[in-house]
C-alpha cells in the first residue's frame, strides 16, 4: 500500500512539474549572440526582466564565437535552420533573411524615429523594420600617449594627416625601441575609411561599386610602403591569408604598438585590460587629401523570418528596443548608441575611467564628420565583397606575391566575379 | 606452486565465465531475428546483412554527398538547395582551368586555386618523403631490443592522439615572436626569427608539424610489418655472411613493401587533404604561401560574403580526380614492380 502511494506521489509530482514548465514557457526563442566585451551579461539581465514579465516566453541566449556569426549563420539561414533572432554585423548582406517587424511591433513610428537611418542599413531595398543597432561603431586610431610622453615626441593634433602620424609613431618607436610603430586591424573595413579620406569614391557615377581609384591607390600604396619600411609589422597582416580578420589589440594592450587603428568597440576591452597601466588615447581620424574620416559600422540585433513565433519575437524586440533598456545596455557596455535620442547625450556611461570617457567622446564626436561616401559604403549590402577583395589582394602585394598593379586588377576582378555569382540567383 | 597456479587459473576461469554470461545472453537475443533473416535471404547473402549498417553509413555520409557535390559543381549562384540553384553546365570548371600558362598561377583567372594546387604539391612532396623516411627509421630502431622500447613507442605515438587543432596551437606558441623557440634563440645570442612572416619558414614548419603529428601512426604500421618478418630469414642471412645493408635491401625492404605501400598511399591522401593543422598554424599565410587546396575550397565555399558553393564543388571534384589518379598510378606502379 505504502509502495503504491509513493508511486502515485512521484508520478503526480512529475506530471505537475512537466505541466507547470510547459504552462510557464510555452514558447522558446533562440537568440544567437557574440561578445566583444560584457554585452552578453548585460543583455541577459534585460532578457531576465522580459521573461519575468512574460512567463509564457523563454529566451535562450546562444553565445557563439564571432566567426560563427560570419561563417555559420548564413548557411543556417540559407537552410532555414537559423535562430529566431541574431546579432549580426553583415547588416545588409543578410537582409533577405530578416523578418519585417513593421506590422508586428506596437509602435512602428517609435522604431522609425529612434533608429531611422540605421534601418536602411539593414534593409537597403525596402522600408521594413528588421531590428536595431546594438552598437554604432566608428573606426579610428588609439595611441599609447604614455609612450609619446616618455619619448618626448609631440602627438600630432587635430587635422594631422596619416603621414604625420607615421612620422611621429616611428620617432616614438625608435626612441623607446618599441617593435611596432603602427598596427591596423587586418580588415578591409578598417582600410576603407582612410582610403575615403584620401579621396576614394567606392562607387561610380551609376552607383555601382568601383573599388579601385586614385584615392584607394594612394592609401594602399602607403600601407604597402609602411609594411616595407617597418612602420607596420608584416607579422600581423602578412602572417595569414585571404580575408582573415586579425586584430592587434593584444599587442597594443601589451604596449608593443604606438598607434593602433581599430575602432570604438575596443573601448570596454581596453578599459578592462589596460585600465590605468598606460594612457590609451583615442584620437580623431587622421586626414587625407579629401577628408578626415573613419568608417561607420556596428552590430545589429535582427529578427529572422524563418521564426515560428513572429509575434513573440516582435514582443521581445519591442521590449529590448525600449529607450530605458537600451540606455542601460549602451551605458553598461560602453557602446556608442545606435538610438538617435540616446546618441545625443541620453546615456550615462558606467565608467569612471577618464581614458574610456575620452575615447567615447572622441568616437561619438567623429560621427558628424564621417564622409557621406563612408555611410553609402556601409549601407551597401555587398560591401563585404569589396572589403574582402581589398584586404586579401593588398596583403598579397605586401608579402610580394603580386605587384600593386596586379593587386588592383585582382581586386576589381574579385568584386566583379562575386557580384556576378550573386546575381545568378 | 603448481597448485597455486592451478587455483588462480580456476578463479580467473570462473570470473571469465561470470563476465561472459551477460554477453552470451545479449547475443542470444539476437540469435532468433538473425536466424529468421537467414531463413528468408539464405546463408550466402548473410554477409551483406552484416555489412548493411556500415554500407548504409558509408552511403549516407560519403556516396550521397559525393553525388550532391558533383551536381553542385554544374550550378551557380548562392542558393543552398540544389533545386533552387542555376544550372551553369561546365562553366565552373572552365573558370577554374582558364590559364594562360599553367606553370604560373598569376596568369590563371582563379589564381588562388592554382596556388593552392602548387602549394599542396610542394607540401606532399616534402611531407610524404620525409614522413615515410622518418617513420621507417623510427620503426627500424624501435624494432630492436633497445632499453625503454615500450616507452619510446608510446612517446612517438602520443602526438597521434592529439587533436590537430591542439597540435597546431602548441606549435604556434612555440614559434611565435615571443614563443619558446625565439626565447631560446635570443638566449644563445641570436636574433628572433618571425617564422610566420617568411614563406619558406612557414612551409617548413607546416611540413615539420605535420610529420611530428602523424609519424607515430605510420611508424606503428611499419613496426607491425617488421615484426611479421620471420626471424629465421635474418638468421639464414647472417649464416650466409650477408652485410647489414644487403639484409636491409634484400630482405627487410621487400618484405616490408606491402606495409610501405599502405603508408605511402595513406600519407599521400592525408597530405593532399591537409587543412586543419596548417589553417590554425599559419592561416594559409604569409600571403598564400601555405594556402593549400582544401583551404581554397573552404574559403570559396564558406568564408566569403558570396559563398560560391558551385566553384568550391568543382574544385573538390578536381581534387578528387587528382587523388584518384595518384592512387591508381601508385597501385599500378607497385603491381608492375611485383610482377616484374
Amino acid at each position: 500500500m505504502k509502495y503504491k502511494i509513493a508511486k502515485l506521489l512521484v508520478a503526480s509530482s512529475l506530471a505537475a512539474t512537466l505541466m507547470t514548465s510547459t504552462a510557464l514557457a510555452e514558447t522558446e526563442l533562440r537568440m544567437m549572440w557574440y561578445n566583444d566585451g560584457n554585452e552578453g551579461e548585460v543583455i541577459q539581465k534585460i532578457i531576465d526582466r522580459f521573461e519575468a514579465e512574460n512567463p509564457d516566453i523563454s529566451v535562450v541566449l546562444d553565445v557563439v564565437p564571432y566567426k560563427s556569426i560570419i561563417e555559420s549563420l548564413p548557411i543556417q539561414l540559407a537552410a532555414g535552420e537559423g535562430p529566431d533572432i541574431a546579432r549580426v554585423t553583415d547588416l545588409g548582406g543578410l537582409g533577405k533573411y530578416y523578418l519585417d517587424l513593421k506590422p508586428l511591433v506596437e509602435d512602428s513610428a517609435y522604431w522609425e524615429e529612434s533608429f531611422g537611418p540605421f534601418l536602411n542599413w539593414l534593409a537597403p531595398d525596402s522600408d521594413q523594420i528588421s531590428g536595431f543597432m546594438t552598437q554604432l561603431t566608428v573606426t579610428g586610431p588609439y595611441v599609447n600617449k604614455t609612450l609619446f610622453e616618455q619619448a618626448g615626441v609631440e602627438m600630432p593634433g587635430e587635422g594631422a594627416t596619416w603621414d604625420d602620424w607615421a612620422t611621429a609613431t616611428n620617432a616614438v618607436a625608435k626612441k623607446l625601441d618599441i617593435p611596432i610603430p603602427m598596427a591596423w586591424d587586418r580588415s578591409g573595413h578598417r582600410v576603407a575609411g582612410p582610403a575615403i579620406a584620401m579621396g576614394a569614391k567606392m562607387f561610380n557615377a551609376q552607383g555601382e561599386p568601383a573599388l579601385v581609384d586614385d584615392g584607394l591607390k594612394k592609401m594602399s600604396q602607403r600601407l604597402y610602403d609602411w609594411h616595407q619600411d617597418g612602420t607596420m609589422s608584416k607579422e600581423l597582416w602578412g602572417s595569414v591569408s585571404g580575408s582573415t580578420y586579425l586584430g592587434a589589440n593584444e599587442d597594443f594592450a601589451n604596449a608593443q604598438v604606438v598607434m593602433y587603428m581599430s575602432g570604438s568597440w575596443q573601448i570596454p576591452q581596453f578599459a578592462d585590460k589596460i585600465g590605468d597601466a598606460f594612457d590609451w588615447w583615442a584620437v580623431p581620424a587622421p586626414c587625407g587629401d579629401a577628408a578626415c574620416t573613419g568608417m561607420p559600422g556596428g552590430a545589429a540585433l535582427v529578427a529572422l523570418k524563418d521564426t515560428e513565433h513572429p509575434k513573440e519575437v516582435a514582443k521581445l524586440m519591442d521590449f529590448l528596443a525600449q529607450e530605458e533598456n537600451l540606455a542601460e545596455f549602451y551605458g553598461e557596455t560602453l557602446f556608442i548608441p545606435g538610438h538617435l535620442k540616446l546618441a545625443t547625450g541620453g546615456v550615462d556611461f558606467a565608467t569612471d575611467d577618464p581614458r574610456a570617457k575620452h575615447a567615447l567622446e572622441t568616437f561619438s564626436g567623429a560621427v558628424p564628420g564621417i564622409s557621406p561616401v563612408a555611410f553609402d559604403l556601409q549601407g551597401y549590402k555587398n560591401n563585404r565583397i569589396m572589403f574582402n577583395a581589398l584586404i586579401s589582394r593588398l596583403n598579397e602585394a605586401i608579402v610580394g606575391e603580386l605587384t600593386m598593379d596586379q593587386a588592383y586588377e585582382r581586386m576589381e576582378d574579385d568584386v566583379a566575379k562575386q557580384l556576378a555569382e550573386k546575381e545568378r540567383n | 606452486m603448481a597448485g597455486g597456479k592451478g587455483g588462480s587459473s580456476g578463479v580467473s576461469d570462473r570470473v571469465a565465465a561470470v563476465a561472459a554470461w551477460p554477453v552470451q545472453r545479449i547475443f542470444g537475443l539476437l540469435e532468433y531475428p538473425l536466424a529468421a533473416i537467414q531463413r528468408s535471404v539464405g546463408i550466402s547473402r548473410m554477409p551483406w546483412i552484416f555489412l548493411l549498417p556500415n554500407l548504409a553509413f558509408f552511403g549516407i555520409f560519403v556516396v550521397v554527398p559525393l553525388f550532391i557535390n558533383f551536381a553542385f559543381s554544374f550550378t551557380g549562384g548562392t542558393e543552398l538547395f540544389l533545386g533552387n540553384r542555376v544550372y551553369t553546365g561546365t562553366e565552373q570548371y572552365e573558370f577554374l582551368l582558364d590559364c594562360e600558362t599553367f606553370g604560373d598561377p598569376t596568369t590563371c583567372r582563379e589564381d588562388r586555386f592554382w596556388k593552392g594546387l602548387y602549394n599542396t604539391a610542394i607540401f606532399i612532396f616534402f611531407q610524404v618523403t620525409f614522413l615515410v623516411l622518418f617513420s621507417l627509421i623510427t620503426a627500424l630502431i624501435l624494432n630492436r631490443e633497445i632499453r625503454g622500447r615500450g616507452f619510446f613507442r608510446a612517446v612517438f605515438f602520443f602526438p597521434v592522439l592529439l587533436s590537430p587543432v591542439v597540435v597546431a596551437l602548441i606549435w604556434k606558441w612555440v614559434l611565435l615572436r615571443d614563443g619558446i623557440l625565439n626565447a631560446f634563440l635570443v638566449s644563445i645570442g641570436l636574433d628572433k626569427i618571425l617564422f610566420f612572416v617568411s614563406p619558406e619558414w612557414s612551409m617548413f614548419w607546416a611540413v615539420f608539424v605535420s610529420i611530428w603529428a602523424h609519424m607515430g601512426f605510420y611508424t606503428l604500421i611499419l613496426l607491425a610489418g617488421l615484426q611479421a618478418i620471420q626471424p629465421d630469414l635474418y638468421e639464414a642471412a647472417e649464416m650466409d655472411g650477408a652485410s647489414k645493408e644487403r639484409v636491409f635491401w634484400r630482405i627487410t625492404l621487400p618484405l616490408l613493401w606491402p606495409n610501405m605501400l599502405v603508408v605511402i598511399v595513406l600519407a599521400l591522401i592525408k597530405g593532399v587533404q591537409i587543412f586543419d593543422e596548417v589553417f590554425v598554424l599559419t592561416g594559409g599565410g604569409p600571403g598564400t604561401a601555405t594556402q593549400f587546396i582544401v583551404q581554397y575550397i573552404y574559403n570559396t565555399g564558406f568564408t566569403e560574403q558570396v559563398q560560391n558553393f558551385g566553384l568550391a564543388s568543382a574544385a573538390s571534384v578536381v581534387l578528387g580526380i587528382i587523388l584518384f589518379v595518384l592512387t591508381m598510378t601508385q597501385l599500378a606502379a607497385t603491381r608492375a614492380r611485383d610482377n616484374g
